[in-house]
């Protein structure tokens, strides 16, 4: 047994220890022992890479080095994972997906200067041996494509998931030209870079890609951030397996491929969640297809107040509460944990009920709740509570808009036509926590507003739940 | 504007169309209210109560509005000022004779209980607030009349078994006495021609009884309508079998615009025990039951008591009046959009448009009919369709893509030097597993999900150490970049994770 095999095999466990974590992962019981598994495989991994770079030709300045960064890397990571509010998790995930972008173009990029760069080298003697030269070749560009765009795309994300840029999506003319010409250009920059690499090539092909990732995220909506931030992850995931091949190594290849795939999955449900194509929502855009009509006159809205909308609480006998991105935004979630427990002493059954996009991150409704310590077994998926609404009493709308759209099922005309939705009508009282008559990110009018039952309760979420307290 | 509050007429009647509570909201609206001398007395609300209040007491009739629940006698009505508005209970549909007296007159009268079935106009409905007294009355009073307890007990003096009671008609008044009757301690069963209202009985502790009959009911309107021969004859043997083992029968069957169905008959009456009782709130439309007299109490020669009173919501006179008076201050709110004591009527409204049976002097009874919103409308099948359409076309065309996807892997394989080959295998395997195993993942942990998949991705620390210390100086300050931008990915990812698994806790 030499150092090479033990860390072949070590890299085998790891791989099965990922895959271990991603399985624990998926039920609350067994979460945690998931993420000590990954924990424990990331560790594994760790140690058998620096003793191969060890026995390889790592020299003392290199270790210390090599310390040093990943002891910076490791502190900023554990204060920014020990310092973020659960409302902006979106942000901070967005954020990690791109450097791990930023990291595979790096890694592309040496992996150019290492042999192609270098004919005469070691590197790209062995290759030559083997007739993998050109492979390598392809490998990198891939690699540094792959890399690019998730770099620049998690950028924008994290940019307008915090709010520092506009979220409206950018619409360029002639936008899907644009994109499909990057990948054109992408595949013909591969076979001229394999039969002729040189660096300008590779910086063409680089900056095609950031491009290409910036103007793919640009032109999507906030609505569609679950989405995006699910398909970033499946990209971060398919940069380090591209890093994989490049550096044939195949535990960058599994754990790659496993988070790619899976990360591409979670998109998948997502659009299903919303009744779209995959493709069009990275196309972009979500009103294009059908403009919005505006001019439907669906009546009087009617407003109620605090007081009046805790005595209504107090009399029901069950209560669903529907929250969205709205509810992070005002940080509502502790008042409504808050008022959960209130209605729950009195013996009113109060559940959640969780549209798959509420939010701007797949599950991100979930965490705010458990970070407010409402119990999970009450946080309920649409599919689960869906046909209890007609047996309830009182629905609490709070900061969701599209995701309770009837239009979605009335209007065969609605932009939003099709997609499932929570079907909060049907409950006895209605009560909708909303800052003005404004539309939802879809943009869509919700005639939800307008429903004899519905009652509007305008203001900031966390005010008016605050003052429902304050009522009982 | 002035609202009148009148006294009224009939000295059968105790409510009173305003409290001093709803005088509060009345002034709050913006009107003045003048209350007839002793509106309030058989209600239990004396004068200085109104004055207290706000009101005036005083002579009404020369007031903008005029607030009463029964119609004045002609008499009366000459004395109201033209272009006022009247508001009370007309009976419209049944009292032609009123509304073309009313008609002749330069005013505008609206009828509360012409009040749409919609759940808008719910907070306007007399008809429901009356009845739901009139429903728990109906149960205090066969309770009074009943010689025995409705709970079932065991004492020392011996058991006693709980009262029967049989509630036909599950409208606002059956649910009210279903209540009612079940916090005495009575068995509760229920009748009514539409099913859906068997989850409502089942809410408030009652059973059931459906009548086996093919055309079952899915009313436009909200109310009950006529049923078929076939129907009325399976629901004749039904309350036939009831009546004999039931203690009491309470029956709220109304038809709009309809004399009420006769239910219960002579036979089925003679076949219960001698000291049973029937409350028919029916009794003022004919009655649901053989032998009911309207406003009396009847004894059978079999010693069943049929209690026929036609004011049973005025028997509660406080609390009729309190929520009556309730209802004209919603039905004022609705009409005052300026919140400035000007009442508007906008005959658009569907609310106001079919309340209104004369708008000043013409007759505009009666309104365009208003579909209920509320029942079970069959749902248009084209959502369906067009959900099925695509779904059919994506399978369809997931086929090829599958096959093209299979082919390029096949060709990518075949085509691939050795040392590739092994790569390919191994990432095709994995892409596989992942699939697998999200695809169980509950969605409440979407989330941690992806930040523990994201400290994984940061695996790309194994490439960036790999190439350090290979080649030179720019090769390793690349290395190290990499290194830290993905140990801040694995680092952070997992300790996030960590964070928000701790927070999920059961109940």
């Amino acid at each position: 047994m030499t150092v090479e095999t033990a860390a072949q095999a070590a890299y085998l466990v790891a791989a099965l220890l990922f895959v271990l974590a991603l399985a624990g992962l998926s039920r609350h019981e067994s979460a945690k022992l998931g993420n000590a598994f990954g924990i424990a495989g990331m560790a594994l991994a760790l140690i058998a890479t620096v003793a191969l770079a060890l026995v390889g030709d790592l020299s003392g300045t290199g270790l210390v080095l090599l310390l040093v960064a990943t002891g910076v890397g490791a502190t900023i990571g554990l204060y920014r994972a020990g310092r973020v509010e659960m409302t902006g998790m979106p942000e901070l995930i967005a954020l990690l997906h791109s450097f791990v972008g930023l990291a595979a173009v790096l890694v592309g990029w040496n992996g150019y200067l290492h042999v192609e760069a270098d004919p005469g080298g070691a590197g790209a003697a062995a290759l030559a041996g083997q007739d993998l030269l050109g492979i390598h070749g392809a490998e990198v560009v891939i690699g540094v494509f792959i890399g690019a765009v998730t770099f620049t795309g998690s950028i924008v994300a994290f940019l307008k998931l915090s709010a520092r840029i506009n979220s409206r999506p950018l619409t360029l003319p002639g936008k899907n030209v644009l994109n499909v010409g990057a990948l054109v250009a992408f595949v013909l920059l591969t076979v001229w870079f394999v039969r002729d690499p040189g660096i300008w090539l590779l910086a063409v092909v680089t900056a095609v890609a950031l491009l290409l990732g910036w103007h793919l995220v640009a032109s999507i909506g906030g609505g569609d951030m679950p989405v995006v931030v699910s398909m970033l992850n499946s990209y971060s995931g398919w940069a380090a397996a591209a890093s994989g091949f490049l550096l044939s190594n195949d535990l960058l290849i599994v754990t790659g491929a496993l988070v790619g795939s899976s990360g591409a999955y979670l998109s998948y449900i997502m659009c299903k969640a919303m009744n779209r194509s995959f493709l069009s929502v990275i196309a972009g855009g979500f009103g294009i297809a059908a403009a919005p009509s505006g001019d439907t006159d669906y009546g009087q809205h009617r407003e109620i107040q605090a007081d009046a909308v805790a005595k209504l609480l107090s009399e029901a006998k069950s209560v669903i509460i529907t929250p969205g991105y709205g509810m992070a935004v005002a940080q509502a979630q502790y008042g409504v944990a808050e008022l959960t427990r209130k209605l729950r002493a009195k013996g009113v059954d109060v559940r959640f009920g969780i549209h798959p996009v509420a939010g701007r991150l797949p599950g991100h409704m979930n965490v705010l709740l458990a970070e407010a310590k409402v119990p999970y077994d009450v946080v309920l998926e649409m599919d689960e509570i869906n046909e209890d609404f007609a047996r309830t009493s009182v629905v609490l709308v709070i900061g969701a808009n599209d995701t309770v759209n009837p239009a979605a099922t009335d209007d065969p005309s609605s932009p939003i036509a099709g997609m499932p939705v929570l079907k909060v009508w049907e409950a006895g009282e209605v009560i909708i926590f909303k800052r003005s008559m404004a539309s939802g990110y879809a943009g869509v009018p919700n005639p939800l507003f307008y429903r004899e039952n519905s009652a509007m309760l305008f203001g900031d979420a966390k005010e008016r739940v605050d003052d429902i307290l304050r009522s009982f | 504007m002035i609202i009148g509050v009148l006294g009224e007429g009939d000295p059968g009647e105790r409510r009173v169309a305003a409290t001093p509570a709803t005088v509060g909201q009345l002034l709050a609206l913006g009107y003045d209210v003048v209350v007839e001398p002793g509106a309030g007395r058989r209600a239990s609300f004396s004068d200085a109560a109104y004055v207290d209040a706000g009101a005036t007491v005083g002579d009404p009739y020369a007031a903008d509005v005029l607030f009463t629940i029964n119609a004045p006698d002609a008499a009366r009505l000459d004395r109201l000022k033209a272009g006022a508005t009247l508001v009370g209970v007309f009976n419209p549909r049944l009292d032609e004779e009123l509304v073309r007296d009313l008609a002749r007159r330069p005013i505008t009268v609206l009828s509360m209980d012409a009040v749409p079935r919609i759940s808008r106009a719910q907070s306007l409905d007399v008809l429901s607030s009356m009845a739901n007294i009139a429903g728990y009355r109906a149960v205090v009073e066969a309770a009074h009349a009943f010689g025995r307890f409705f709970t079932g007990q065991v004492t020392a003096a011996g058991k006693v078994p709980p009262a029967k009671v049989l509630v036909a008609g599950v409208g606002v008044a059956g649910l009210a006495a279903i209540g009612a009757a079940g916090s005495l301690g009575a068995v509760v069963r229920a009748t009514d021609p539409r099913p859906e209202v068997a989850d409502q009985v089942k809410s408030l502790g009652g059973e059931y009884l459906a009548v086996r009959a093919a055309d079952v009911e899915v009313s436009a309107t909200g109310y009950a309508k006529q049923m078929s021969e076939d129907y009325n004859e399976r629901a004749a043997q039904l309350y036939a079998e009831q009546c004999a083992d039931v203690d009491i029968v309470i029956t709220t069957a109304l038809i709009p615009g309809k004399p009420a169905p006769r239910l219960i008959t002579a036979p089925m009456v003679a076949s219960m025990r001698p000291g049973s009782v029937i409350v028919d709130l029916a009794a003022a439309n004919g009655g649901n039951v053989e032998g009911t007299v309207p406003g009396e109490v009847v004894t059978t020669e079999h010693g069943v008591t049929i209690i026929g009173y036609t004011d049973l919501a005025g028997r509660l006179p406080a609390q009729a009046s309190q929520l009556y008076g309730t209802n004209l201050v919603n039905l004022v709110k609705l009409m005052t959009p300026g919140r400035d004591g000007e009442l508007v009527l906008d005959l658009d409204d569907v609310v106001q448009r079919s309340i209104t049976v004369v708008h000043q002097g013409q007759l505009t009874w009666p309104p365009p009919p208003v579909p209920v919103s509320a029942t079970p409308a069959t749902p248009p099948p084209a959502p369906v369709e067009a959900k099925a359409g695509p779904q059919a076309a994506s399978r369809s065309r997931g086929l090829p893509l599958v096959a093209a996807g299979a082919a390029v892997l096949f060709l990518l394989t075949a085509l691939s030097p050795v040392a590739l080959r092994g790569h390919l295998t191994v990432f095709a395997l994995a892409i596989v597993i992942g699939y697998y195993v999200i695809g169980q993942v509950h969605h409440a942990l979407h989330t941690p999900l992806m930040s523990v998949t994201n400290a994984i991705s940061g695996i790309i620390v194994v490439g960036a150490l790999l190439q350090l210390g290979h080649g030179g100086p720019v090769i390793t300050a690349l290395s190290l970049a990499a290194i830290l931008l993905a140990s801040i990915n694995v680092f952070g990812g997992f300790a996030v994770t960590r964070r928000m698994l701790a927070m999920f806790t059961r109940s």
